[in-house]
């Protein structure tokens, strides 16, 4: 029996590009992970791994208040612990003392105020990892508590409640407690003229919680003083540069200084985007000369990493009596909490994707982030665009069911096309098959009724039911995401590619920063290698700050980006072994090509080996990849071509519902989704699984409970994510529409799976209980106690 | 205090443990066997799953002091002299394995489930995996992977039978 392959692939009808050579694992293989067999073994050495001689612990003194002045700190009980080598506040810190990746407005340790439950005030370096928690323990911090501000509310009115961020040292972007703000209107925006044309109008309020990344993989690195004084970082993140970048002025080092290397890292899903321990650690082994390991536990986890933007929806929908939407009037609140993180941009997607892959003729969007005294939120997977693709697409079900309406036939009716003008003004100018994404995921054949086996009922294993009040329902949604950096950010990656002969064969090396998280960048830049210079042996050199950036292993960027600079750098490379070939045997084809570790003329054959033309030596070329310039939104119309590329997915989802234990089971979640060209299916289809996954936590379990600032559950005991019995059959359909603008016509996959499967699996129950459902995660009491009305 | 049991077959001893340390921070960071992993270090993750005498265990759960003189077999000793475990090769050829930090414990897991129930069912395979949790993968090739590895196993046993 061989490997089950990837279900459903579909090869385009529009692949504009062919690809060169038909490697077998090369671009379109599904190749095997050059990691996997390490990581099967046990053998991967992940950030949490590794270890040096004489290595000391290092862990933080973190605020028990949202809210609180700090009066004094005394570490002299700490210090005095035997086992203990440092003790570190901020006035112990060498240089800058906030760092931040947009605005830099986080303290490294908290000066005299703390602004959310959990924001680091000490760092310790001791023998023995609990000896380092007792010293943080005994540190004596004297708080003057403060009342939080946690609220929309409360935040939009500082002259009662205060601020976040004294305005003198307000380092936003827009005043008061609002972080950032942007609007889009677009035909004339949504005025009463404008309301009188629709027949129909629909509005809601919705709420999203908290959602956590929940990588598995603890923020955790290890970080060794050099003997130049510098330092060399080994950790698990996203973007090594970004990291320098924000590090070396606080460490008080020059950049060339602080050398960073990718350790293995267990799961990301944007929650390392932001630095955790980066500098602790750094400071710690400055301070001490010794390499210093930090690895947060899972309670630190969650108090050291930014989450999902919490967030408030409102909406209003007016439509014709055929279903033709009108306007969309929508304003969106999202909760960046004490600091900035990558809220702005959070706040531009949520803008400018906010009325999902539909036409409409009026838009008039709002989208802020509010400073509060909770957990800073930041980049998750998503980004901005989960949100409000659970808001829009419960209006769209809410307009269906006003106008007695097929809620798939009315988002096909609506969806745009390539040829569409986005609210922004940006006309789609590649595939955007909308209609037929909902098509096909309608048309594949639903799952059978619950069969006698008790484990496939609502409450599984409990035994709570034997079918009885349990009810079946169906629902659909899609939507769009954005794949890049946009709005204006010069968005490349940088790639060096060698070609040399090891052991008489050729063998390519491919050397970049981009972070492998495990979505496995490492194995289609592979790909891309054999596929460009027809070789078999390609090696990952290990992903460090000795090349130049890569971006963000984040925005669905890298197969894109990464994968776009290494084609370049095997293109520079095969062109350089090809000049050889014309000065010394002068050659004076235009039809070459590599394959089979030869170079080739179409019309004359097998010309030299590769091996033969490097004699002893070896070829390397590095190359910058930019994808074509976004331009930044108006901040008061949203108008601008503010994306590259967009990524469509659609979802059905099929429930169980125990209506009368407000229990929910997933029976089945399908999804259809064009990537443009599938560079390795069976990673592709890995990725919609996951991200479809992400999205059913957060329409049924996953939220981080804050109140008064405080977080209630930082542990997965009570922060619940999906087991595998939560998770049901996954069919998949993938459709391969190539982006004439992209490496190979391919489009980013990974982020909008975890757009629609929110809505979907909400709609489907829904479907079954009649219930508004107008916030996630629904709870067992959402859909068993009856509530007033919204709306 | 001084520990001695057999990991992977090997004796080892551990020097200097505090009472407190649990067999996977033995394992990590005594013994130079980190395959085992520490995604929550309080039993909800099943990320550290090791054999102990023969049974799956949440090593983080277990006080390394009570294992003394006992049998542990982590993902390092699944593998043997002619290569990976059937387990191992069905997780990476249904692409069950992205970030790859919960690989070990689900590979022990499913060891013991098929050492248990060759031929386990669907609902059966997510009954025995309910304690391990996967954040990338959705779970949907781990299924494929967990059915491979049975198939595999049973040809083989058929034709070695
Ligand atoms: S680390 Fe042991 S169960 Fe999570
Ligand atoms: S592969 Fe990353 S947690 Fe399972």
């Amino acid at each position: 029996m061989g490997a089950p392959g990837p279900r459903g692939v579909l090869r385009g009808e529009k692949n504009l590009e062919k690809i060169t050579t038909d490697h077998p694992h090369g671009v379109g293989a599904s190749a095997a992970r050059p990691d996997g067999i390490l990581k099967v073994r046990g053998e991967f050495a992940y950030s949490s791994d590794l270890w040096a001689e004489d290595m000391l612990w290092g862990t933080a003194l973190r605020a028990p208040h949202a809210r609180a002045r700090i009066r004094s700190v005394d570490v002299s009980a700490a210090l005095a612990l035997p086992g203990v080598h440092a003790v570190l506040t901020h006035e112990d810190v060498p240089g800058r003392r906030t760092y931040g990746l947009e605005i830099e407005d986080q303290p490294v340790l908290a000066v005299d105020q703390v602004r959310y439950h959990g924001e680091p005030v000490a760092v310790v370096a001791a023998d023995h990892p609990e000896t380092a928690r007792r010293a943080a323990a005994a540190i004596a911090v004297d708080y003057e508590v403060l009342e939080p501000i946690c609220t929309e509310e409360q935040a939009l009115d500082p002259a009662r409640y205060g601020y976040v961020h004294a305005p003198a040292e307000y380092r936003g972007k827009a005043a008061g407690n609002v972080l950032h703000r942007q609007r889009v209107v677009s035909g004339g925006g949504v005025t009463d003229a404008v309301r009188a044309r629709a027949d129909v109008v629909v509005r809601g309020e919705y709420r999203v919680g908290m959602q956590d990344q929940a990588f598995l993989g603890p923020e955790s690195g290890l970080a060794v003083p050099a003997e130049d004084g510098g330092v060399d970082l080994y950790v698990a993140t996203q973007w090594l540069h970004v990291d320098r970048r924000q590090m070396a002025p606080v460490l008080g080092l020059p950049e060339e200084k602080v050398r960073i290397s990718l350790a293995g890292v267990g799961g990301a899903f944007g929650g390392r985007e932001d630095l955790s321990m980066q500098i602790h650690a750094c400071l710690l082994a400055q301070r001490t000369g010794r390499p210093v390991k930090v690895v947060y536990g899972r309670e630190e986890s969650f108090f050291g990493h930014v989450h999902r933007h919490p967030a408030t929806l409102r909406y209003e929908h007016g439509a014709t009596r055929d279903g033709r939407l009108v306007y969309v009037d929508a304003r969106i609140v999202l909760d960046g909490g004490a600091y900035a993180s990558s809220s702005p941009a959070v706040v531009g997607n949520a803008a400018s994707l906010g009325v999902g892959p539909y036409e409409v003729p009026h838009v008039s969007m709002e989208a802020l982030a509010l400073y509060t005294n909770n957990p800073p939120c930041g980049a998750m997977r998503g980004f901005g665009a989960v949100q409000a693709c659970f808001a829009y697409e419960s209006q769209l079900d809410r307009l269906a069911a006003a106008l007695d309406m097929d809620p798939v036939e009315l988002r096909q009716r609506n969806a745009v096309r390539e040829g569409s003008l986005m609210p922004t003004g940006q006309r789609i100018d590649s595939p955007a098959p909308v209609a037929e994404l909902l098509r096909r995921v309608k048309a594949l054949p639903l799952p059978p009724a619950a069969g006698p086996d008790v484990r496939e009922l609502p409450g599984a294993l409990s035994n709570s039911t034997h079918g009885e009040g349990v009810v079946r329902g169906v629902g659909y949604a899609v939507g769009i995401k954005n794949v890049g950096f946009s709005e204006g950010f010069d968005d490349y990656s940088t790639a060096r590619v060698r070609l040399e002969v090891i052991g008489g064969e050729p063998a390519a090396m491919v050397h970049t920063a981009a972070a492998e998280v495990g979505q496995g960048g490492v194995t289609v830049h592979g790909q891309i290698a054999r596929t460009e210079l027809g070789v078999e042996r390609v090696t990952i050199h290990p992903a460090d700050t000795g090349v130049g950036s890569a971006g963000s292993t984040s925005a669905s960027r890298q197969t894109y980006m990464t994968g776009g600079a290494v084609r370049l750098a095997c293109e520079a490379v095969r062109e350089a072994l090809f000049a050889r070939g014309r000065a010394r045997y002068g050659w004076t084809h235009d039809d070459l090509s590599l394959a089979g570790g030869k170079v080739v003329s179409a019309a004359d054959g097998v010309l030299a080996g590769v091996a033969e033309l490097l004699g002893g030596e070896y070829v390397e070329e590095t190359r910058v990849y930019r994808h074509r310039p976004t331009q930044p939104l108006h901040p008061e119309t949203g108008q601008g071509f503010g994306h590259v590329q967009y990524s469509f997915c659609a979802h059905r989802a099929v429930v169980d519902v125990d209506v009368e234990l407000g229990l929910v089971r997933v029976v089945e979640l399908a999804a259809a989704q064009d990537v443009g060209r599938a560079v390795n299916p069976s990673a592709v289809v890995g990725q919609i699984h996951g991200g479809s996954v992400q999205g059913l936590g957060l329409a049924v379990m996953e939220e981080i409970q804050v109140s008064e600032g405080k977080v209630r559950n930082p542990s997965f005991t009570d922060y619940l994510i999906p087991t595998i019995l939560d998770t049901p059959p996954q069919p998949v359909d993938v459709l391969e529409l190539a982006d004439p603008h992209a490496p190979y016509g391919l489009r980013g996959a990974g982020e909008a799976p975890t757009l629609s499967s929110t809505p979907a699996v909400v709609s489907a129950i829904r479907a079954a209980t009649g219930l508004t459902l107008d916030r996630v995660p629904v709870r067992p009491e959402h859909l068993t106690v009856q509530r007033p009305p919204t709306g | 205090m001084r520990i001695g049991f057999t990991a992977n077959g090997r004796p080892v001893v551990a020097d200097d443990v505090w009472e407190g340390e649990s067999l996977l921070y033995v394992l990590r960071e005594r013994l130079g066997l980190p395959g085992s992993k520490n995604a929550c270090e309080q039993g909800e993750c099943g990320s550290c799953t090791v054999y102990l005498d023969g049974s799956p265990v949440c090593s983080c759960l277990v006080a390394a002091g009570q294992v003394a003189g006992r049998e542990v077999r982590t993902v390092e000793g699944l593998a043997g002299e002619d290569g990976l475990d059937p387990v191992q090769q069905a997780f990476l050829d249904a692409g069950a394995v992205q970030c790859g930090f919960c690989t070990p414990g689900l590979l022990v897991q499913t060891h013991a489930l098929l050492e248990r129930d060759p031929h386990p069912s669907d609902a059966g395979i997510r009954e025995a995996l309910s304690g391990n949790l996967c954040r990338c993968t959705g779970y949907e090739k781990i299924m494929d992977a967990v059915r491979l590895a049975a198939a595999r196993r049973s040809t083989r046993t058929e034709v070695d039978g």
